[in-house]
């Protein structure tokens, strides 16, 4: 490589705030032609906004623009849309497919770029009139494949391809444009099986000799070893190493990434303080679930709650750990055996579950969570009222219900105390609450139920720190004062250490292993990394 | 397209009855229908060649957005007013024939096309709600063609035989007649097959019609119609005009219809003023799903089927019906109900279709765990017992 000329790409002390929450600060990286650079880091470590920002998307301009500059070949670019960075050379693939179902790979490698032949009536109506040129649509759509190196049907239809060529089908699209330099594979390997993946690490070397520069994110740590030529760690925003690959070990890149320094391990973690009680008997028995729960599938899930603990769920984000609750619950569709005190609970029935004595307070807490326009009263009291027929009033023998406004009230009141929900009132509507006081309405109305197992998803997800103590220490009391088994599903490892007795994690929709809450961050990192798919 | 053709290695019989239920139904009515009904073959089958000139170019018109994942599209119900206000015209200017049919194509095509642009712009609005808004809409867009009809008519458009007009002197009579224009087209080379008589050229525009889709489908705006059709997101990261190539499906659309439109009129022979176009959209939407095709897939062997069972049904059933039942209104009523149907039918489906999709991903899951259970895999993973 000649070290002569700038770099292709340099990344200049890169900023980001998402309205003053600072996600990424001063972040320096450099890539030279033909170099595949790996990035790591736990979720939201600023990976895929880093990457957004290279990629021109368009939420990075409608939050404000980002600091630093960017430069391609020792020029400063700015891309307003991700066309620029297409035109710039910039290829990405992204988690979710951009593919079209009906489509044949070929079509879709070609999308929008077809070559084409001109017709009389395109002469008169325009080009979109020209008919597509299927012959040089099948050469654009070989030669691309072959430069790929890994085989795939060009004229198979999406929809009935397996997930693994689906995921080549996309990056044999973003190779099939020449003016291709820099191409972003954001966690390729994650839908591929062993083999494929070594098929596309073999690709990648491929693409490395061609000259075609590389920035590959991963979680599987080995992947990031056998290929790439320097490996980025990223942590809370901030680029925290950058080494040549083979000057480094999985253990170390793990240690970078989950950070804070290896002693403060145990500390506040609640499991070491109380241990929990070993002959506690199992409340809930989770037998080979799995769950369909789209970007976090969970496979061949067993596990068993014991009574009057907090478990903890954990893992990386995509990895299933959401589709466990969710699944119980009824939401998505689910397989397997739940049992809950020797009774069996159907599944796919979210009455059922609701019956049987178990609350969820959902991730979703826009969308499922709360009556957005509804008052504060109505939020709280209505699932019990509609469950348990709570707050009822009845006459005529309970042929006519009535709702029972001061008891709605009341026990409003009585959360909102307990909380310390900032609210005008109890008439207040849910909609004008911040984040973290929704989330402790979501809690209340989880509360009135007053359910014995109680499934909380993401308790802390986008609200400050404040209010997240005040939201786990709610949590933990509920469960020391009621006695309330508590099943709690959280991506921060930090979180459920302090709050839970013990913590599942799961890695490619299976449970890696389940550890005290005072076992050490690099143990739980092992976990989190362990099968990632 | 046979696209079709790597999608199962096993012929899957269940869904292929499933898909074709709606034909197999029809298919079964007529069946019964036509020996009770008491038609001599002569006589329905110059039947159902007449009316597959006549409904077969409206039905056409169907087909574009449904490519565009637009669905079935009441749209077409616009167009055909457009055809229905140029007819109007053309007739009070007295010219006749097949000039006077060219005439009204070209004064519909304006028309059709700003109404198209007006029905796209709003239907982009309510994306994935498309059938029923442009359902409503037509209805709307019924004001305002009554109100040029029957008020500006006359008044401020000017309008001058009085056969046309009402006897107040403005305003559109109920029926306007196009005996200048009545089967002109049909009758120009028509033959006499048997004792049928076939209208060679209405079918040579028909066929030039459907030439024009299977090529359209080969053009780049025909593919981007049908990726905008199967995901809009993902066409639109790729760079396609998502918006822009709605409004032109719906805009090719309303503009078939209308020429449709003036096809079926001249067949006719009268233009049913305040009605014609009520009812036209629904009867071409219920045809072609007799024809088995759905909310988001549909082909022209779907029109050519769904005339030919619709109509022979609509044919067969009031006489069928008179025969049974000494009543002949009960055909009439029976039309109007199995169109209704047949609607609510594919919506169903189609609907139900989606669930078990996704219904059957959640048992490929179960199905490879039970596999990996059996291969006594995956010990080390399973969790619970390391606790």
């Amino acid at each position: 490589m000649s070290e002569q000329k700038a770099p292709l790409l340099q990344m200049r002390n890169i900023k980001k705030d998402f309205f003053g929450n600072q996600v990424l600060t001063d972040i320096n990286l450099e890539l030279g032609a033909g170099q595949v650079l790996g990035l790591v880091g736990e979720n939201g470590a600023g990976k895929s906004t880093l990457m957004k920002i290279l990629f021109g998307a368009a939420d990075i301009a409608a939050t404000g623009g980002y600091g630093g500059d960017i430069l391609l070949d020792g020029e400063k670019v700015s891309f307003s849309s991700p066309f620029d960075a297409i035109a710039a050379g910039i290829g990405m693939v992204h988690q979710e497919f951009s593919l079209i179902p009906g489509f044949e790979a070929e079509e879709n490698i070609v999308l929008n770029r077809e070559p084409k032949k001109s017709n009389l009536l395109s002469e008169i109506f325009g080009d979109r009139l020209d008919t597509l040129d299927r012959k040089a649509m099948d050469e654009t759509a070989v030669k691309a494949i072959e430069k790929m190196g890994v085989n795939i049907d060009r004229h198979m239809v999406i929809s009935s391809m397996p997930v693994g060529h689906k995921q080549f089908t996309e990056i044999a699209r973003e190779l099939s444009k020449d003016q291709l330099r820099l191409l972003i594979l954001d966690e390729p390997t994650a839908v591929l099986t062993e083999r494929e993946a070594e098929a596309l690490l073999d690709s990648i070397r491929g693409m490395s000799a061609r000259g075609i520069s590389v920035i590959f994110i991963t979680h599987r740590l080995q992947e990031i070893l056998s290929v790439c030529d320097t490996v980025a760690v990223m942590r809370d925003g901030v680029l925290v190493e950058k080494v040549p690959a083979k000057q480094t070990s999985v253990q170390e890149i793990t240690r970078w990434m989950v950070g804070r320094s290896v002693d403060d391990s145990g500390k506040g973690a609640r499991g070491a303080a109380e241990p929990a009680n070993e002959n506690a008997k199992t409340v809930l028995k989770i037998e080979k679930l799995w769950v369909d729960m789209p970007g976090e599938t969970v496979r061949n899930v067993s596990l068993e709650v014991k009574e009057g603990e907090i478990l903890g769920i954990g893992g990386l984000a995509g990895q299933g750990k959401l589709g466990i609750p969710n699944g119980i619950m009824g939401l998505y569709e689910a397989g397997g055996r739940v049992e809950f005190e020797g009774t069996e609970i159907p599944l796919n029935s979210p009455r059922k579950c609701l019956d049987s004595a178990f609350a969820f307070v959902s991730e979703d807490r826009r969308g499922v969570g709360l009556l957005l326009d509804e008052s504060l009263e109505w939020n709280v009291a209505f699932p019990a009222m509609q469950i348990q027929n709570k707050f009822l009033k009845n006459y005529l023998g309970g042929l006519i219900k009535w709702r029972d406004d001061n008891a709605i009230r009341e026990v409003t009141e009585k959360y909102i105390d307990e909380l310390k929900i900032k609210c005008t009132g109890s008439k207040q509507n849910a909609r004008e609450l911040s984040g973290g006081n929704q989330q402790k309405i979501c809690l209340a109305k989880a509360f009135a139920l007053e359910p014995r197992v109680l499934f909380v998803s993401e308790p802390t997800r986008g609200i400050d720190v404040g209010a997240k103590a005040l939201v786990l220490d709610a949590l933990k009391k509920f469960n020391r004062e009621n006695g309330v088994t508590v099943v709690m599903v959280s991506s921060e490892l930090e979180e459920l250490r302090s709050t839970c007795d013990r913590i599942a994690i799961v890695s490619g929709g299976r449970i890696s292993g389940i550890l005290p809450a005072s076992s050490s961050v690099e143990d739980f990192g092992t976990l989190m990394l362990n099968n990632v798919i | 397209m046979n696209t079709e053709k790597n999608k199962t290695t096993s012929v899957d019989w269940g869904s292929i009855l499933r898909q074709a239920s709606v034909p197999i139904m029809f298919i079964i009515i007529c069946a019964v229908c036509i020996p009770i009904s008491g038609l001599s073959a002569n006589m329905l089958i110059n039947e159902i060649v007449t009316r597959m000139g006549r409904n077969s170019f409206l039905i056409l018109s169907l087909l574009i957005p449904i490519m565009a994942g637009m669905g079935l599209n009441f749209g077409m119900t616009l167009g055909a007013m457009a055809a229905e206000i140029a007819l109007i015209l053309v007739s009070d200017w007295q010219i006749v024939g097949i000039p006077g049919m060219v005439l009204a194509a070209i004064v519909s095509v304006p028309i059709s096309i700003l109404l198209g642009v007006f029905c796209g712009k709003i239907l982009n609005e309510a994306k994935g709600r498309e059938m029923i808004t442009s359902y409503i809409m037509s209805f709307f867009v019924n004001g305002i063609y009554q109100l040029i009809v029957l008020y500006l008519m006359g008044s401020i458009i000017p309008i001058k035989h009085a056969t046309i007009k009402l006897p107040r002197g403005y305003g559109i009579r109920n029926t306007v007649s196009l005996l200048g224009m009545r089967q002109k087209l049909d009758n120009l080379l028509a033959i006499k097959v048997a004792g049928v008589k076939i209208p060679v050229l209405t079918f040579i525009i028909i066929g030039l019609l459907c030439l024009f889709i299977v090529w359209f489908r080969r053009t780049k705006l025909g593919q981007d119609m049908r990726a905008v059709g199967q995901d809009m997101e993902v066409a639109r990261d790729a760079g396609i005009n998502v918006e822009r190539t709605r409004i032109i499906s719906i805009v090719m659309s309303t503009v078939l219809a209308g020429i449709g439109m003036i096809i079926y009129l001249q067949n006719m022979g009268n233009i049913a003023t305040y009605s014609a176009h009520s009812q036209i959209g629904m009867f071409c939407i219920a045809a072609l799903l007799v024809g088995g095709a759905s909310v988001d897939k549909a082909s022209i062997g779907n029109v050519f089927l769904g005339v030919i069972l619709f109509h022979t049904m609509f044919i067969v059933a009031p006489r069928a019906g008179a025969y049974i039942t000494g009543d002949s209104m009960i055909g009439e009523y029976f039309r109007v109900f199995v169109s209704y149907a047949v609607i609510t039918l594919a919506l169903i489906m189609y609907e139900t279709n989606k669930r078990r999709m996704r219904s059957a991903a959640g048992q490929q899951l179960a199905a490879a765990q039970e596999k990996e259970e059996k291969a006594g895999k995956g010990t080390s993973e399973k969790g619970g017992d390391q606790a």
